[in-house]
């Protein structure tokens, strides 16, 4: 098998989800023979678990604790939580929920909050009006002509992300390409402000994210059986009718994947929003950055990822895993 | 019947326009005589001279690409221990632990892991006095971080996939552990972990948002220069170079595209 081909369906499993689904309780556990105290064993798994737990985990532990402290003018930016007083020995312990208080009594955050949900959800639906016809094409053509074309959607997912949402900036300024093209044909009379508004955002998730959308549509489209649709077809079906109570259901898995895989990075993006959004454009991945690298207030930015976290990460964990088991099940 | 394919081929047509436009219009122009950005001045390659000219993209580029040489290896290395610790390991103490961990940076929010990282870094910096400052190494441990979950993804999906009766050969024949491993699961997976180390090494190259947080003054990524460049609007400069990148990324991919064609037409004969 060609490494070419074996790229081309590794990136297809990265979104059909099913590399989530834990398949090795079913008697694959052929490195188990050795059984006992095994170093060779503990050690290969303990590199890994030690490794994520260090970086990956642990931070967690510290933004928390962070987001409990007072922001300071020091270095680093925020007071000590635990501080000791060796000549007293007392040892004071401050919690400063300041932060979280303050995070729900400002209307500002909360805002940012529901504004990145909402932006995320609406560009991810047009997404899916955009994924679907190009998908439902590849998977009816011939398997040559697949290849090609889903080569086509994968390609710019390669290229750089920052420099895709960069190529809009030019196409939507107020003297870029679609300006002058609709001035040229006489549709408008004067320019249309498209960059630094939330119209251009909505672009640019939708064109960045299309490839997470279209390949597990595609997976699903493709495995669909056709017979079913010449069966409609017999029993008096009309094509509209077909698709809706025929095609479209069976496309579901594939549907809530892709609209997962565009709703997770979207809701949180930072990029998109500063580069083509307006500076009323409220995302809370943005509001994070802001409140890190310009006023410079770790607490408060820990505050924003703690309640990120819990908001709207824990819940799209928690459908993850939920629609995992029902893949085993069926 | 008819009709609606014809509507199906127009809107999958306009989808690709939709994707490939840009790409096309930023290529257009970075051959663009004139420096205002969206005036058609003629043909020219001065952008490109230019581009060469300037030591601070040249600079920021060797650093990427440092850092995505090595956090890329390091990541299929790690990846492939987790891939394989998830699928042929068997049950184990923490391994829903483990399987939380490998997944969990995929869906992360980056402004949420390079928050957290940064956070770690001066936390132990201060217990320990490690790491010393920030800079290449705090990015390369960060780097190495989100993609080697990527890895462990692709390697846990190909070895679920895969046949293991090479393997269950190999042990009734005596070979222990580690032979198994590097001579009869290893070549199995390379492909595998080949499509790992492109997918960490590109994640890397373009990542922005976990470099601006965990790096230090004076190790400014490709991705960190671009967008401090492009933030202030659209430079000549910048088409050039993103026309190279695009230009390398398109030649990989219609390099396996090709061989994938191959493939099929050989496997439909």
């Amino acid at each position: 098998m060609g490494h070419g081909q074996q790229c081309g369906f590794d990136l297809m499993s990265i979104p059909s989800g099913s590399a989530w689904i834990d398949k090795s309780a079913s008697g694959m556990a052929r490195y188990n023979l050795f059984r006992g105290v095994n170093w060779g064993r503990l050690g290969v798994i303990a590199v890994p678990g030690l490794w994520l737990g260090i970086f990956f985990f642990i931070p967690f532990l510290v933004v928390f604790k962070i987001s409990l402290s007072e922001s300071a003018i020091a270095v680093p930016p925020y007071s000590a939580m635990l501080e000791w007083d060796l000549e007293e020995a007392y040892a004071t312990f401050k919690l400063n929920f300041g932060n979280y208080i303050y995070l729900f009594e400002d209307t500002f955050y909360l805002d940012a909050y529901i504004s990145s949900v909402k932006i995320a959800s609406v560009s991810t639906l047009i997404t899916l009006i955009v994924g679907f016809p190009i998908a439902y094409l590849i998977a009816r053509s011939k398997p040559s002509m697949r290849v090609v074309l889903l080569s086509l959607v994968i390609l710019p997912f390669w290229t750089s992300f920052l420099l895709r949402v960069y190529a809009w900036m030019g196409f939507l300024k107020k003297n870029g390409i679609v300006n002058e093209f609709l001035l040229s044909t006489g549709i408008i009379d004067q320019p249309l402000i498209m960059l630094q508004t939330d119209f251009a955002v909505y672009i640019g998730i939708v064109y960045t994210y299309l490839p997470f959308m279209i390949l597990p549509l595609y997976t699903a489209l493709e495995k669909m059986d056709l017979t079913l649709l010449e069966a409609a077809e017999d029993l008096g079906s009309r094509p509209y009718q077909s698709f809706f109570l025929v095609t479209l259901p069976l496309a579901v898995p594939g549907i809530i994947a892709g609209c997962l895989l565009v709703f997770i990075p979207a809701v949180g993006e930072f990029v998109i929003p500063s580069l083509l959004g307006g500076s009323d454009t409220l995302m809370i991945g943005r509001v994070l950055w802001d409140e890190f690298f310009l006023n410079r207030d770790w607490p408060m930015a820990s505050a924003v990822a703690i309640v990120m976290l819990v908001v709207l990460v824990l819940p799209v964990m928690l459908i993850r895993n939920a629609q995992g088991k029902e893949e085993v099940h069926s | 019947m008819k009709r609606r394919s014809l509507f199906l081929t127009i809107t999958a047509s306009m989808g690709f326009i939709f994707l490939y436009a840009p790409i096309i219009a930023l290529i257009v122009y970075s051959f663009n005589k004139s420096k205002l950005v969206t005036v058609w001045g003629g043909w020219s390659l001065k952008w490109y001279s230019e581009l060469f000219k300037n030591q601070q993209i040249i600079d920021a580029a060797l650093v990427s690409l440092k850092i995505a040489l090595v956090s890329a290896s390091l990541a299929v290395v790690l990846g492939t221990m987790a891939g394989f610790v998830l699928s042929r390991m068997g049950r184990f103490r923490g391994k829903m632990i483990l399987s939380g961990w490998i997944t969990a940076p995929l869906i992360m929010p980056e402004v949420i892991t390079g928050l957290s990282l940064l956070l770690l870094f001066v936390a132990m910096e201060g217990m320990f006095g490690w790491p010393a400052g920030r800079g290449t190494g705090t990015i390369i441990i960060a780097h190495t971080t989100f993609c080697m979950a990527y890895v462990a993804v692709i390697v846990q999906s190909r070895l679920a996939s895969m046949d293991e009766t090479l393997e269950e050969a190999a042990m009734d024949l005596g070979a222990k552990p580690s032979t198994l491993f590097f001579l009869v699961t290893l070549p199995l997976i390379a492909p595998a972990l080949i499509s790992g180390w492109l997918l960490s090494f590109t994640l890397s190259l373009d990542d922005l948002v976990i470099a601006s947080f965990v790096s230090g003054p004076g190790n400014s990524t490709l991705p960190m220069v671009i967008f401090s460049k492009v933030r202030l609007g659209v430079t000549p400069e910048v088409n050039a170079l993103a026309t190279i990148m695009i230009a390398i990324v398109a030649i990989g991919v219609l390099v396996a595209m090709y061989q994938m064609r191959r493939q099929t037409k050989l496997t439909s004969e």
